[in-house]
């Protein structure tokens, strides 16, 4: 309990620590505004303008939620075909990478050129950007299952079926969850640059037009929006990665809950 | 050398009981071509129900190939195997099999675990959701009693030492009333004290049940002392040479093993493995 709570004490105070060290490096070297804000400014502007701001940050995170959501039904879908056979790991690989090294940027006009500007584009870019790593976290942990595992099943004249919801699917359960960690970090990228470059709402497009104006506390202001949201999905996730995969990391407090 | 079958086998035999289990001819190779080994050649066994078979031999000599044809993880490349009188994967045979390593999966209690059979094999997978609180449960629980596990059943794989684990990979074995037992070596990682435990738990369990059961194992003493029957194989290619009753009255006891007819046993299968074994076709 006291480790804990000092590894908790040392990252809140590197936090703090890194703002204090912006507003105070600012205010020593005459940093002005345009350039970058004192981080007591940006709040000031958070503040005081979240009416206006408010709808765009419900904008970025309904579309990186559904994004978000929809890359992990085709993900898990891809990752357990990809993963259940070894014949088609080796065969879809390659392409899964050739598809992931393509910079998404790209791919948003062709989105907007389909769709049209506007949430649907944002929503899919944020879904091609999240669902590689958890293609393959859960095609690793389905081809990484112990064969001792699946004979224990094979005896029981198990089905294929079985075996995956019984083995299969438990055995991946903590690569499927450190791939929503990075997944969701990555969603929200994806959401942005949509927004950036074909969208009259979200953060991204908040910015871009905060940017035009020259209004940089404002882009700052969204900067740290981004940041916090995504920082609250990382923590919503690790906390049910651990509430579910506890068995990997043997903690107490798993054994007993 | 054809020695005078158990009471019960003999019987069995007599009143034209069909054998519970049968290898055909049976001829298994790994790998393919040129680097083809024969695990397993022009093999016939027969096991009649309720009987308690080990087999022993030399490493390579495809004891463990024999248990997973019988089980259905491998299919022969030549031969029939035939249980219940059905080819293997038709057979409406319950199965239980224990490995070397307890094999428990680390995301489940001990309960679930050994639950894990009555949660795939019919009947009892119908009645799984709605039995799994009660009715399985408090079975789960006697089992693990039995073995000498109560109260251990909330607990994790990883907070259980290895015999524990092994008793509970026993139970896990037994939860579904399998007509048929497949021991592959079970008790091979234990140190001797734990083994000699397990031997009694084993027959204990056997005695209660009556399941067919076929053990691999390196240890004569353990085969002696849990069989009914010994089958001793020779390496490449594997094939049964000898075939053994275990006279011996039940319950055995661990100090029965120092007893002369025991030991004279065990020095004689010791003798013939050895004679069987591939190391003397390489030494002068």
């Amino acid at each position: 309990m006291k480790s804990q709570f000092r590894r908790r004490a040392g990252s809140i105070a590197l936090i703090v620590g890194f703002f204090l060290f912006w507003e105070f490096a600012c205010v020593v070297f005459g940093i002005k505004d345009i350039v970058l804000p004192r981080p007591s400014e940006v709040i000031v502007t958070l503040v005081d303008r979240l009416p206006a701001i408010w709808p765009h940050a419900v904008q970025t995170l309904y579309t990186t939620l559904v994004g978000f959501a929809l890359g992990i039904l085709f993900g898990v879908l891809i990752g357990v075909v990809i993963g259940s056979s070894r014949l088609a790991y080796d065969t879809a690989y390659p392409l899964l990478v050739g598809f992931s090294s393509i910079p998404k940027v790209a791919v948003v006009p062709i989105f907007v050129l389909w769709f049209g500007a506007g949430t649907v584009p944002a929503v899919l870019t944020a879904m091609i950007l999240c669902i590689f790593p958890i293609v393959v976290n859960v095609a690793t942990g389905l081809a990484t299952t112990e064969p001792e595992l699946e004979d224990v099943m094979r005896a029981l004249k198990a089905s294929k079926l079985d075996i995956l919801l019984n083995v299969g699917l438990p055995r991946a359960m903590p690569y499927f969850f450190a791939s929503l960690k990075v997944a969701i970090t990555q969603a929200f990228v994806g959401t942005v640059i949509a927004e950036t470059v074909a969208s009259n709402r979200g953060i991204g497009n908040l910015m871009m037009i905060a940017s035009s104006n020259f209004d940089v506390p404002l882009v700052f202001a969204g900067l740290l929006i981004l940041a916090v949201l995504g920082v609250a999905l990382y923590l919503i996730f690790s906390f049910i990665e651990s509430r579910v995969t506890g068995w990997t990391r043997r903690t107490d407090e798993f054994a007993v809950g | 050398m054809m020695h005078a079958r158990l009471a019960e086998t003999v019987l069995a035999q007599e009143a034209g009981q069909e054998p519970f289990v049968q290898l055909q001819e049976v001829t298994h190779t790994y790998g393919r071509l040129s680097r083809m080994v024969t695990a397993l050649q022009e093999t016939n066994l027969k096991i009649y129900e309720g009987d308690f078979v080990a087999l022993v031999g030399p490493s390579g000599c495809g004891k463990s190939t024999i248990l997973k044809l019988i089980t259905g993880l491998i299919s022969a490349s030549s031969g029939y195997v035939l249980v219940a009188g059905r080819e293997i994967g038709a057979e409406p045979v319950r199965v239980g099999m224990a490995f070397q390593n307890p094999t428990m999966l680390p995301w489940l209690t001990l309960r679930d675990n050994v639950m894990l059979p009555l949660k795939i094999v019919p009947p009892f997978r119908q009645q799984y959701r709605r039995k799994r609180k009660g009715e399985y449960r408090d079975r789960v629980e006697a089992l693990l009693a039995q073995v000498g596990l109560a109260g251990f059943s909330d607990k994790y794989p990883w907070q259980l030492s290895g015999g524990m684990l092994q008793r509970a990979s026993l139970c896990r074995a037994l939860i579904h009333e399998p007509q048929l037992l497949m021991l592959d070596e079970p008790f091979g990682a234990l140190d001797q004290f734990t083994r000699e435990e397990l031997w009694g738990v084993m027959q204990n369990l056997w005695l209660s049940r009556k399941p067919t059961v076929v053990l691999v194992t390196h240890d004569l003493k353990e085969a002696a002392y849990l069989a009914n029957r010994i089958c001793v194989m020779q390496a490449r290619p594997g094939r049964i040479i000898d075939d053994n009753a275990v006279p011996f009255p039940r319950p055995r006891t661990v100090t029965m093993t120092y007893e002369p007819d025991f030991v004279s046993l065990t020095q004689r299968l010791r003798e013939l493995i050895v004679a069987a074994s591939p190391a003397q076709e390489v030494a002068p």
